[in-house]
């Protein structure tokens, strides 16, 4: 109770700090909306096309910005060190990464709400006739996101070259969420919807998010400590 | 900085019911980072009611030691034993007991002075109240129409002040300083020492890594000098300016 109570905090503070200087979700919403603006005009508008490449558009677009997020996170914690004071609390260090994990899976799904109905207006795609397994999706999505992303920033919070070498280590990480995500997208906007197909997908999703929410958990001490 | 008398360290807070740090052992540490040697077989025994100053030039090694006792740093070989009560302590109840004023203010730039200490008071598990925060920050003497402006805003001097006040509300029993005088004033300077002495009086094991030797003079009962990371002189006693500048010559040269 006392892990989820501080983890709960520190995903406040991010928010808290967010909420007052919006710097980071405006950018990462500016850049994913201004993606879909550019897909708009570089894609044929033709309906089967679209169908077929609007669940790519709208992976891409929240990775995209998610890093730009990511990033952005991290550096405030670098800017006065206050990752040190984080992890000097006596507080269970995985309290210290489930709360960055949580406030940057809260950015992320706040750029889906921003790109999601910029692609269905924009592009033509169908994306609202099931809204619930897309938002499910869009969910499972972020937080696996923010766990492997949380975990790779922090370690690289004091390494010169991490803007490059953060999206170099991460995406080939999140290629599996990625075609799990496109592939429950696609199975919603397929004619007729294929259900089962996103379900099947959508397991896999939780199942990505369980094992690296494992695996993140056993080495984020190790990676955040010299 | 207020001249009142630090807060006890044995005054615990009930959320923490744990004695503080009263021994800390440092054996054979050392620390590499790739091929370069920061701090080659270090040993070197803290007791509580004493002050450490650590001295030595630029990149002899005190940063990394101090790292190193506040558990951020891994050392590449040998050990530090923290000690409560005759009893060996670990991980989280080691982390509560130590207050770190490190080159950075470790403060969040977005946020107030207050905002920052009550967060950092729920993560400490201590007395968050407008009462406890207020009566650190004027104990360190930071402004009071500047306790709600965000602390980006603040001067160098003011940030050490709220950096102070994040490591005293804790009520550490190892207080760790890295250049604690750095952008005080003179008065400012010379009432940190003051509080730092009370620190010390009230049970808690001070350590100071300091170019400022006017400052800690007449204050530090212990002497530590690392020189290319290695400890080459430790002695106890009293030491007066003088006495501190001939053995920083003498030694960290």
């Amino acid at each position: 109770m006392s892990l989820l109570r501080q983890a709960a905090r520190i995903a406040w503070k991010d928010l808290r700090i967010e909420l007052r200087s919006r710097e980071i979700v405006y950018t990462m919403a500016f850049f994913g909306a201004l993606l879909v603006v550019v897909y708009s005009f570089v894609f044929p508008s033709n309906p089967e096309l679209v169908r077929l490449a609007v669940p790519g558009m709208l992976w891409v677009a929240l990775a995209f910005a998610g890093t730009i997020g990511l990033g952005r996170a991290f550096d405030r914690e670098r800017e006065n060190d206050t990752m040190r004071a984080l992890l000097l609390a006596p507080v269970p260090r995985l309290a210290v990464f489930l709360g960055k994990a949580s406030a940057i899976a809260v950015l992320v799904l706040a750029v889906a709400v921003v790109v999601t109905p910029m692609l269905a207006l924009l592009l033509g795609a169908d994306l609202f006739d099931n809204p619930g397994p897309l938002a499910l999706a869009l969910v499972l999505g972020a937080l696996g996101f923010s766990v492997v992303g949380s975990v790779f920033s922090a370690a690289l919070i004091k390494v010169r070259s991490r803007d490059v070498l953060l999206p170099v280590i991460l995406y080939p990480l999140l290629i599996p969420l990625f075609v799990a995500g496109t592939s429950v997208t696609a199975a919603l906007l397929a004619d007729p919807v294929n259900l089962d197909k996103a379900w099947y997908w959508m397991g896999f999703l939780g199942i990505y998010d369980a094992a690296f929410l494992v695996v993140s958990v056993w080495i984020f001490e190790s990676m955040v400590i010299e | 900085m207020s001249s009142e008398r630090a807060l006890p360290v044995r005054d615990r807070h009930p959320a923490h019911d744990q004695a503080g740090l009263d021994h800390v052992q440092i054996t054979k540490v050392a620390k590499r980072y790739g091929n370069e040697r920061a701090l080659v077989g270090v040993s070197l025994a803290l007791a509580g009611r004493s002050m450490c100053a650590l001295l030595g030039h630029n990149g002899a090694g005190k940063t990394t030691l101090l790292g190193i006792l506040s558990t951020l740093v891994r050392p590449t070989a040998g050990q530090v034993a923290y000690h409560a009560n005759g009893k060996q302590v670990t991980g989280e109840a080691v982390r509560r007991e130590i207050g770190l004023l490190a080159h950075s203010s470790l403060c969040y730039g977005e946020l107030t002075a207050r905002e920052n200490l009550v967060l950092f008071a729920g993560l400490y598990s201590v007395d968050g109240s407008a009462a406890a925060v207020e009566a650190v920050l004027d104990r360190v003497g930071l402004e009071p129409r500047a306790r709600d402006r965000a602390s980006r805003t603040y001067s160098r001097g003011m940030l050490q002040r709220l950096s102070l006040a994040r490591a005293l509300l804790t009520r550490p029993s190892l207080l760790l300083l890295d250049e604690p005088f750095t952008g005080l004033d003179r008065g400012g300077a010379i009432a940190l020492g003051a509080e730092l002495g009370a620190l010390r009086d009230s049970g808690a094991i001070v350590v100071v890594v300091t170019h400022d030797l006017e400052a800690i003079a007449d204050r530090t009962d212990h002497v530590a000098i690392l020189r290319r990371g290695q400890l080459v002189f430790e002695d106890r006693g009293a030491y007066d300016y003088e006495r501190l500048k001939d053995l920083y010559h003498r030694h960290a040269n």
